[in-house]
C-alpha cells in the first residue's frame, strides 16, 4: 500500500507547491478561499470576455464549489459541502488561464479542464460529497462580495482552517477518480 | 368522513422538512458502520468514518447533513375517508416548505423555471405525488431529493426480449457511468414496468423504502441483492475514491406493464439518502 503524505497548504498557491502535490494526496488548506458555482461562473466569464475586472485577485486563488446552507443565529455558515464540478467545466479552462490555480469540488472534470490544468499548472481537489457539516466547522469566516442577488451562489470569501481535502487531479493530468476506480474493479 | 384542518397539515410538512434534512435514518447508519468493515481501501474507510461523523454533527448541532437539502419530494397518501378543510392542501403541503426550510436553515435550491433559472427563495413549489387510498387517515412521505445524483438518474425504454439480463446491464451501466459524481456510498431505486413516467415514480418510491428491507417478491429480492454485489464490484468506492463500498443498498419496485414494452427507471441517491414519514 502506499503511504499517503498529508501535505498542510496555504493560499494563495504557490506554482512550486502545485507541482508538489499528487494524485491521490491528502492535504489540509488553511486561508482564504472563493465559493462559486453555476450563476457566479457565468457572469465571471462574462466580465472577462466584456474586458473587465472580476470580483476578486484570481491569481493563485482557490475556487470552492459550494452554495452554503444559510447560517443559524451565532454561527458562521451552514452546511457546505462540494456540488458536482462537472457543471462548472464550460468555464473553468478560462478562469485557469486567468491565474485560477486550485478547484475544490467533487465529480469528474472534462479533457479541457485536464489540459487547462496540466498547461497552466493547477490543481483539482476532492472534498468528500455530502460531509456538508463537517466541512462546515472548519470555515473560520465568510462574507459575501460579489453577486448578492444569487442568494446561495453568491461570491463568498471563505477563511478555512484545516479544510480536508484530496488530490484528485494533479498537474501531470494524472486523475485519482480513474486510478482509485481501476485498482479495486472487479468486472 | 374525518375532517382535517389544512393547518395540521401545514405544521407537520414543515417539521419533516427539518428532521429529514438533519438526521440520517438508521437503516443508512448501519449500513455505513457494516462499510467500514467491507472496505477493502483504506481511504475509502476514512470517508465512510468522515460521512458517519458528519451525520453525528448534523444531529447534534442541528444542521443540515448535506447543503443541498434538495427539491421537496412528498408521497402523500390520502384516506378517501378523510375531508381537507381550511384551504388547498397542495398550497398547504408547500407552506409546510415554505416554513420548513426557513425556521431549519435549509438552502433554497428551487428556481421558478428550468430556463430562467430565477430561485424562488423559498424552495417551493415542491413535487408532490397523491395517492387516494382506503381508510381516513394522512400519510405524509418526504424524500428531499439533491441533484448531484438526481442528474446521474436515467431512464430506458427496453424490449420486453431484453428481459431481465437487460434491466441489470443498464443499471450497472447507469452506476458505472456516475462515477464518483452522486457522491458514493450511494443508494440505488429501481422502478421496472408500468408505463414512462410510472417506472420513473416506482425508482423514486424504491428510495423510501429502507435498504435493510428486500423485496417480498422472490425474484425482486435475489435481483437486489445481486445488483448490489456487482455494484460494489465496479470500483468507485467512497466519494469515488476506489473501493468496494460504492453502494449501501438497492431496492427495485416492478410494476404490470404493456404487452410491448419495458420501462426501467434508475434514480440514483447519495449516502444522505433522506426521508421522513407521518400519518395524520
Amino acid at each position: 500500500m502506499v503511504i499517503k503524505i498529508r501535505y498542510v497548504i496555504n493560499t494563495p498557491l504557490e506554482k512550486d507547491i502545485i507541482c508538489q502535490l499528487k494524485s491521490g494526496d491528502e492535504v489540509s488548506i488553511n486561508g482564504i478561499i472563493y465559493t462559486a458555482r453555476d450563476a457566479a461562473h457565468k457572469r465571471m466569464v462574462a466580465l472577462i470576455n466584456e474586458g473587465k475586472d472580476l470580483p476578486f485577485n484570481i491569481k493563485g486563488q482557490i475556487i470552492y464549489y459550494v452554495g452554503p446552507c444559510p447560517a443559524k443565529p451565532g454561527k458562521i455558515i451552514g452546511s457546505a459541502g462540494p456540488t458536482t464540478s462537472g457543471r462548472m467545466d464550460a468555464y473553468a479552462p478560462l478562469l485557469i488561464e486567468m491565474g485560477l490555480a486550485g478547484m475544490i469540488g467533487k465529480g469528474q472534470r472534462n479533457k479541457d479542464v485536464i489540459d487547462a490544468i496540466m498547461k497552466y499548472k493547477a490543481v483539482y481537489f476532492g472534498a468528500i460529497g455530502g460531509a456538508a457539516a463537517l466541512i462546515a466547522n472548519k470555515i473560520i469566516s465568510e462574507e459575501i462580495i460579489a453577486f448578492p442577488d444569487l442568494g446561495t451562489e453568491a461570491i463568498r470569501k471563505l477563511v478555512v482552517k484545516d479544510f480536508p481535502a484530496t488530490v484528485i487531479i494533479d498537474h501531470y493530468g494524472n486523475n485519482l477518480y480513474d486510478i482509485g476506480r481501476e485498482k479495486f474493479r472487479r468486472i | 368522513m374525518r375532517v382535517v384542518e389544512c393547518s395540521a397539515i401545514t405544521n407537520t410538512v414543515k417539521e419533516l422538512c427539518i428532521t429529514s434534512n438533519y438526521c440520517l435514518n438508521d437503516d443508512i447508519l448501519n449500513a455505513l458502520r457494516e462499510g467500514i468493515d467491507k472496505e477493502e481501501s483504506e481511504t475509502g474507510k476514512l470517508v465512510l468514518e468522515n460521512i458517519i461523523e458528519n451525520s453525528r454533527i448534523a444531529k447534534t448541532e442541528g444542521m443540515a447533513m448535506c447543503q443541498d437539502t434538495g427539491m421537496a419530494v412528498f408521497f402523500v397518501e390520502i384516506g378517501q375517508d378523510v375531508h381537507v378543510t381550511g384551504g388547498s392542501l397542495t398550497e398547504a403541503i408547500n407552506e409546510g416548505v415554505r416554513l420548513g426550510y426557513k425556521e431549519g436553515y435549509l438552502r433554497n435550491s428551487v428556481v421558478r423555471d428550468p430556463i430562467e433559472r430565477v430561485n424562488t427563495g423559498d424552495n417551493t413549489p415542491a413535487v408532490i405525488h397523491y395517492d387516494i387510498v382506503e381508510g381516513d387517515r394522512i400519510r405524509i412521505v418526504i424524500a428531499p431529493k439533491g441533484f448531484g445524483s438526481e442528474n446521474m438518474s436515467a431512464l430506458k425504454m427496453l424490449k420486453p426480449s431484453d428481459g431481465l439480463e437487460g434491466v441489470k446491464k443498464f443499471v450497472i451501466e447507469t452506476v458505472d457511468k456516475a462515477g464518483p459524481n452522486p457522491c458514493p456510498p450511494i443508494v440505488v431505486g429501481v422502478g421496472i414496468g408500468g408505463t414512462m413516467e410510472k417506472a420513473a415514480i416506482l425508482a423514486k418510491k424504491a428510495l423510501i423504502r429502507p435498504i435493510n428491507i428486500r423485496s417480498e417478491i422472490e425474484y425482486v429480492r435475489k435481483l437486489e441483492l445481486e445488483l448490489l454485489e456487482t455494484i460494489n464490484k465496479l470500483g468507485i468506492g467512497p466519494a469515488g475514491l476506489g473501493g468496494t463500498v460504492t453502494a449501501l443498498g438497492v431496492n427495485v419496485e416492478v410494476y404490470p406493464t404493456h404487452i410491448a414494452g419495458l420501462p426501467v427507471a434508475v434514480n440514483i441517491s447519495c449516502h444522505a439518502t433522506r426521508h421522513a414519514e407521518a400519518i395524520i
